[in-house]
Parts: structure tokens; C-alpha cells; sequence
């Protein structure tokens, strides 16, 4: 019984770290490139309502992965475009999209499905319940490998540190940047679509319920690495896969009261961006857009 | 080699570049110079791509070429060393000098081919650096070469160096031309932006000079000197040495004894057991490599250093002022020109108008009547400072970021001025300042010595220090290891106190 209590407890780890892996990853190429990308939790929606609304027609998962990953590129273009093109403040940016990622799921699913909460049920046969687990692990070494051994990885590097310099070297600033938000709102979608198409089986309204802001405090947590986030996630994982197995739980007779048990992830994510867990030191270039003078 | 034609650039109004037409002959070293803000960076920045000509066109190697992006400078074989190095700190020398030309595939990176070919480019211009060290912990002689081998790696042709030198100690200028003249054996052209005609005349085959956004004059530099030269460049006649009469030195007005300053980030850098004095209507100079405890001597005298962090006394008219905050300091009349201006001299978004009350912005006479500050009294008095300092432009609702470094350096000289001080403390007084300011600069600081002002000097341009001092302290170690009379000395035996040299040997 004790020994079935673990083994789930690893697995429940392993499964609820990586919509935050995902996520977190995504945001790492984004802010390694100098680009806040608070907007994580929004791009989630856009993967998790896209994933689960084109599975339903089309009957297959992986052509609901495909669009979740484009619906998150192309939220994440938004962003793209209005921190690279426009210069917008990055945080304001961000917040925009998540509220405006709260509406759209459910304005397009009132449209569509007449319901403006959640999306039909899918088929058990129809959801992909590991293979973005295995692409969120695969993706810790291949992003260490992208960023540090690869001339991409140097160039984005240089540009989240010093643009100027980046600039002066010959590479094209805002070209990285674009890929660089991109490639987030990518993996931001392949997190959200595991949330719908993976661990439940429709959309939810605001089913991410703040995942994307625990991947930002996990990538901070992480020091902006993907070995480090990825353990900063397990442990965000584990303290939600530890307040599960504690529902119910009896203390000298008395239940704990739900609510206590379902801060505990939230309250983790305060304490470490309060900073309690070392000083992290961020990207230089981190928020500022470039302005080359012309 | 290079050739601009009728370049024109424009920032808003400011006309920057005037059909600048400049010829650069491949296989020599050329100056460009003239005075900050004449145009030579932009002219440079135009030719490396960081900014587009509004009119003209760009010549190499006898073609009309379009360069819109450094990347397009780059493919034609220029490269350009900016005067504030553009390297990524936290990245090792090797990854700053691949970045964007990294070798190997798209998929790896061979840093281990990048270090060979390194080390290769390092022999053949003896630019020694090692190539897995962080950037961060490199002094600035390094950095620069590194961005030298930045320049070579991407197997430039034409160097453009922006100011190389204004970083750069004494002995690391000499090496650094030693560097400059096997480039040119090596046949490599070379463009150098600077101000400082000195080495102008010691380095370069050819000199265009630059005013006010034109070419002026394109000389042979063994057909001109320093005279001609600043005649150019400033347009009137300029007075190249400092005329002063002998000090009257009066009473003692500061007095420090066995100072010390303990840094906190540790190591070597500190101040350690000084003591002098400095009397009313004299100028003591210090003389000495940047960074040997010159910056904490000042600050521990302006009070800008902790009182915990210092040992020993400072005396002040006889007052012991050593546990005394900044803002006491300054009522009693001690005035400070910081050797940073960006860091402690201004407020750059402020306005001219504003700036010019820092230090008395609490009291008379930027607030007199009411508890307000008297926006019109410190108009009238900022115009007045713009006037008898010769600010330029006359604007005081102008942000201090719109000024020149020298314009800068006025504005803050009027207000310290103004306080009016019984000691000034100034630090690089003539930093990135123009020739025609600097005469102006070194005028106003003997003219307050006459009037019985007592002036501690702190500089690092050695001709500087000697020429206004009346009597030179040398700094080395954080230590006053000589005193000698500036009149009495050469350069070169100061210069051998300031690297360690014991004063028995000069002697």
C-alpha cells in the first residue's frame, strides 16, 4: 500500500511538472533573449481551448497538438510584435494577453459549442496523455544543448545580455527576439494542449489556473537554466502532487480544510519570487527593448 | 581603401554630418579629430552601418557600396572598436569574439576551432589574451583587445577605432600603439577617432579634421602641428599650455591625517594611511594610475564614504569633519566635481535649470519665500550660470542629456562654483571634454585658486595635473609615495612614481 503510495506520487510528480515544464522552458528562450514573457498563462489557454476544440473535429490528437502549437505562436506574435516592433512595455503586453486569453476560449466556444465554459468530451482514444511528458523531458537537454553549444544559443544569449553588442557583432537583434518569443509561444501551446488533451479530456474556463505564473517563478527559481528549471518544476510538481494525496487526509481526527491544502503550490511560488531561494541574476537586456538609433 | 562622399546625416535638427567627404588610403593609419559632437562618431557609425546617410554615398575599394547594417560592413572587410566596448560581459572572450561568425555548423559550435584561430590572430598581432576567460573579469586594456581580435576574426581590413585611447592608462597607450603601427606593417588600414592631438601627431600618416558636422582640413601629419591643428578644430586660436602665476598660498584649509579607507568588495583597492594638507589659493594635484585609491580619497573627503568604512581624521578650517555627512559638508563650503558625471554630477532627464540647484535645492536660493522652490529665482540664476560658463545651448529647459560631455562638465563647474567654496574637490575636470572647453575649464579653476580658494585636483591626464598644480602629490597602492614640485619634475619621473618606481631612483 506505502509502496503504491510513492510510486503514484512520482508519476502524479512527473505528470503535473510539465505543462510547467513546457511552459517554463518556452519562457526561458524568451527571456534569454530579453523578453519578459509573463504572457506564459495566456499562451497555455490559447494551446489548451485550440488542442481540445480541433481534436473534437477532427477526431486526433496530434492535429489538435499541431494547432495548439500554432494558436500559441500566434498569440505569442502579439506579443512579439508589440514588445519588438512596437516597443511596448513588456509586463503590460503580457497582462493584455493573459485577460484577453481568459475571453476569447470562451467566446469562441459559446460560438461553436454553445457553451461558453468548456469544450465537448473527448474520446479516451483520442488524448495523448504521455508523449508531452516525454517531449517536455527531451526538451531539457536539447534546449542546455541549443543555448550553449549551438551559434543560435550564443546569439540569443548575447542579445537577452547585450544587445548592443549583438548588434555590432552582425546579428540581427530583433530577428532572434521574433524567433525567440515564437519558439515560447510554441512550447507555452504544447503545455496547454496537454492540460486539455493530455491530463483531462475537454477545455476548461481558465483551466491553467495560474500554471503559467508558477513556470515564470520556476524559470526564475531555475536562474534562467534549463537543468535548474527543470528541478525547480518537479519541485512545483511535487507540491501539487503532495497537496492531492493530502485531500482527505486526517490531522488528530480532523480533516484539513481543502482550501489550506490547495494554496500550498501558490504560497511555494511567493516564497521563491520573494526571493527567500538565492539571488538570481537575470538577463541583462531582460524587459528593455532595443532602440538602435537611425 | 575607404572613401565617404558628401555624407549628411541629420537627428531631428541637428544637422550631425554636412557633406562630409572623407578618403582613407588603405595601408595607413588615419586620424579623424575634432572637437565631442563634430560629427566624427556619426560619420564612422555611417560608414560601420549603425546609422543610415541621409544623403552621400560610401566608397570601397573604388566601388559605391550600400551599408545598411553592421553585418554589411562586416561582409565588405571593416570592422570598428566603439569607444564604449560592445562585449557581453558574462560570456567568455572566445564566444564574444565568434559571435555572429561563429565556425562550424549551424548545429554545433566548435569553440574549440575558435580558440586555434584565436590564438593564431593573438601571435600574429601580439594581442595576448586568453580566450576562456569571462569578459567581465578582463582590466579595459584586454577588453579591448579583445574587441580587436573581434575586428580581425571576421578578417577586417579597415579598423575604425571611436576614441581607443580614453580608457586606457598611460603604458597602455604606448602598447596600444606598438599594437596600431604592426597592423599597418601587416597591411592593415586604420581609422582613429580622437581629440587629443598629442597622439594624433604620434600615430597617424594622415589627419582629416572635423567642426561642427564639416570637414575642415585633410593634412599630412608630418606636414602640421598641435597649434594648427587645434586652430581647426576649435576655429579660433587656442592656448595649448596653462598660464598661471605662482600661488599665494594662505592658511591651511583642509587637513587629513592618516587616512584609510577600507573598500568593501576587498582586494587591494582602497586608501591607505594618507595624510596632507591643502591651503587656501593653492592647487594640489594627484597624480596617478586610475584606480590606485584616488576615487576613495575624494569620495572620503566629499562624504560619500560610510564613516565606518574610514579611519584617521579630516580636518576642515581647523573643524573635525571626519564623522560629518555630505549635505554638512557642503554648507561649510567644500564643493565636489565628480570624476563620474553621469553617476554623481547630474540628473540627465532634468533640465538644465534643475540641475543647477542640486546640492542647494533645500534652501537659499532655490527655496526662499515659501516652501516651494522659487521656480523663477532659479531661472534667472540658472541663465546666469549658462552665461558666465558658456553652456551650450543657452537653453535651461533643455535636459541635461541633450548637452555635449563638455557642455555637461560647465554646468556642473558653475554650480559647485556657485556655492561659493572654500575647497573644491575635482576629479577629471577635462574627461571627454573638448579643447576649447578644456582651456576654458583650466582658466576657471586657476581664476577660483586666485581668489583664495583651496583645490584638491585629482586627474588622470598627467599633462593635466602637472601643468595646473602647485604642488603634486603621487598616489600608487592607495599610498602618497611622493610629493614633488610639478615645475621641477618631468613626466617621466612622475610617470615612474605613479607605476611604483621609488622616488631614490628618480633622483
Amino acid at each position: 500500500m506505502n509502496e503504491i503510495f510513492k510510486l503514484s506520487l512520482i508519476f502524479s510528480t512527473i505528470r503535473l511538472s510539465t505543462p510547467l515544464l513546457l511552459a517554463a522552458l518556452g519562457g526561458l528562450y524568451s527571456e534569454r533573449a530579453g523578453v519578459i514573457n509573463i504572457a506564459l498563462e495566456g499562451l497555455m489557454l490559447a494551446g489548451a481551448f485550440t488542442a481540445a476544440a480541433v481534436t473534437h473535429y477532427a477526431g486526433n490528437p496530434w492535429i489538435g497538438l499541431l494547432a495548439g502549437i500554432l494558436a500559441g505562436m500566434a498569440v505569442a506574435s502579439i506579443h512579439a510584435v508589440a514588445c519588438i516592433r512596437y516597443k511596448a512595455d513588456q509586463v503590460v503586453s503580457g497582462t493584455a494577453i493573459n485577460i484577453l486569453m481568459i475571453g476569447v476560449p470562451a467566446l469562441l466556444s459559446g460560438a461553436f459549442f454553445l457553451s461558453s465554459g468548456s469544450t465537448p468530451q473527448i474520446p479516451k482514444d483520442n488524448l495523448i496523455p504521455w508523449t508531452p511528458v516525454v517531449i517536455a523531458f527531451l526538451l531539457v537537454p536539447l534546449t542546455w544543448y541549443v543555448l550553449y553549444r549551438t551559434p543560435f544559443g550564443l546569439r540569443l544569449r548575447a542579445v537577452g545580455e547585450n544587445p548592443g553588442a549583438a548588434d555590432a557583432a552582425g546579428v540581427s537583434v530583433n530577428g532572434m527576439r521574433y524567433a525567440a518569443v515564437l519558439l515560447s509561444g510554441a512550447l507555452a501551446g504544447i503545455g496547454g494542449a496537454y492540460l486539455s488533451i493530455g491530463q483531462s479530456s475537454l477545455f476548461t474556463r481558465n483551466m491553467t489556473s495560474g500554471r503559467g505564473f508558477i513556470a515564470l517563478a520556476a524559470l526564475i527559481f531555475g536562474k534562467w537554466r534549463p537543468v535548474q528549471t527543470m528541478l525547480a518544476c518537479l519541485l512545483f510538481g511535487f507540491t501539487e502532487a503532495i497537496s492531492i494525496q493530502l485531500q482527505g487526509v486526517k490531522v488528530g481526527g480532523e480533516e484539513i480544510p481543502n482550501q489550506f491544502i490547495q494554496i500550498i503550490p501558490y504560497v511555494l511560488t511567493i516564497v521563491v519570487l520573494a526571493g527567500f531561494i538565492g539571488q538570481a541574476r537575470a538577463p541583462r537586456a531582460l524587459g528593455m527593448p532595443y532602440q538602435k538609433e537611425r | 581603401m575607404l572613401e565617404l562622399r558628401e555624407i549628411t546625416k541629420r537627428f531631428g535638427d541637428v544637422l550631425a554630418n554636412d557633406r562630409v567627404s572623407v578618403v582613407v588610403e588603405p595601408g595607413t593609419i588615419h586620424a579623424i579629430v575634432g572637437e565631442n559632437g563634430a560629427g566624427k562618431s556619426t560619420a564612422m557609425r555611417i560608414a560601420y552601418g549603425f546609422y543610415t546617410a541621409d544623403g552621400g554615398e560610401i566608397v570601397v575599394d573604388g566601388e559605391v557600396r550600400k551599408i545598411a547594417t553592421p553585418h554589411d560592413a562586416i561582409a565588405l572587410g571593416i570592422g570598428m572598436v566603439h569607444q564604449h566596448f560592445m562585449l557581453v560581459d558574462t560570456m567568455t572572450v572566445a564566444e564574444n569574439i565568434v559571435l555572429g561568425a561563429e565556425p562550424g555548423s549551424a548545429a554545433t559550435l566548435d569553440l574549440q576551432k575558435a580558440a586555434r584561430e584565436i590564438g593564431a590572430l593573438s601571435d600574429e598581432f601580439k594581442l595576448s589574451v586568453d580566450p576562456e576567460a569571462m569578459v567581465e573579469n578582463l582590466s579595459v586594456g584586454q577588453q579591448q583587445r579583445v574587441e580587436l581580435l573581434k575586428a580581425l576574426y571576421r578578417h577586417a581590413r579597415l579598423l575604425i577605432l571611436d576614441e581607443p585611447t580614453a580608457v586606457l592608462t598611460p603604458q597602455e597607450v604606448e602598447e596600444f600603439f606598438i599594437i596600431l603601427r604592426r597592423m599597418r606593417e601587416q597591411g592593415k588600414t586604420v581609422v582613429i577617432i580622437t581629440h587629443k592631438l598629442s597622439e594624433v601627431l604620434a600615430i597617424s600618416d594622415e589627419v582629416t579634421v572635423m567642426r561642427d558636422g564639416r570637414v575642415v582640413g585633410r593634412v599630412k601629419t608630418s606636414e602640421t602641428n598641435a597649434a594648427e591643428l587645434a586652430r581647426m578644430m576649435v576655429g579660433r586660436d587656442v592656448l595649448l599650455r596653462v598660464e598661471k602665476p605662482d600661488a599665494r598660498a594662505g592658511r591651511t584649509v583642509l587637513s587629513v591625517k592618516r587616512l584609510t579607507v577600507v573598500v568593501r568588495s576587498g582586494g587591494e583597492r582602497g586608501l591607505r594611511d594618507v595624510s596632507f594638507d591643502v591651503r587656501a589659493g593653492e592647487i594640489v594635484g594627484i597624480a596617478g594610475v586610475e584606480g590606485n585609491g584616488q576615487t576613495e580619497l575624494v569620495e572620503a573627503l566629499a562624504g560619500l564614504v560610510h564613516a565606518s568604512q574610514t579611519s584617521g581624521a579630516i580636518e576642515f578650517e581647523g573643524r573635525d569633519i571626519t564623522r560629518t555627512d555630505a549635505r554638512t559638508r557642503h554648507e561649510l563650503g567644500i564643493a565636489h566635481i565628480p570624476e563620474d558625471r553621469h553617476r554623481r554630477g547630474l540628473l540627465l532627464d532634468f533640465d538644465l535649470s534643475e540641475n543647477s540647484i542640486l546640492g542647494v535645492h533645500y534652501r537659499e536660493p532655490a527655496v526662499s519665500r515659501s516652501p516651494m522652490l522659487d521656480t523663477a529665482a532659479i531661472r534667472v540664476r540658472a541663465l546666469e550660470l549658462i552665461k558666465d560658463f558658456d553652456v551650450r545651448p543657452a537653453n535651461p529647459d533643455l535636459p541635461a542629456r541633450a548637452l555635449s560631455g563638455g557642455n555637461q562638465q560647465k554646468l556642473i563647474i558653475g554650480r559647485e562654483f556657485g556655492l561659493p567654496p572654500k575647497l573644491l574637490l575635482v576629479s577629471q575636470p577635462t574627461r571627454g571634454v573638448d579643447i576649447g572647453a578644456i582651456e576654458f575649464i583650466h582658466r576657471k579653476l586657476v581664476g577660483l585658486r586666485d581668489e583664495g580658494c583651496a583645490i584638491l585636483l585629482v586627474s588622470a591626464e598627467l599633462e593635466e595635473v602637472t601643468a595646473l598644480s602647485d604642488r603634486l602629490l603621487v598616489i600608487h597602492h592607495g599610498r602618497i609615495v611622493a610629493e614633488v614640485d610639478p615645475k621641477q619634475t618631468t613626466n617621466e619621473e612622475i610617470g615612474l612614481l605613479m607605476t611604483g618606481g621609488s622616488k631614490a631612483n628618480v633622483e
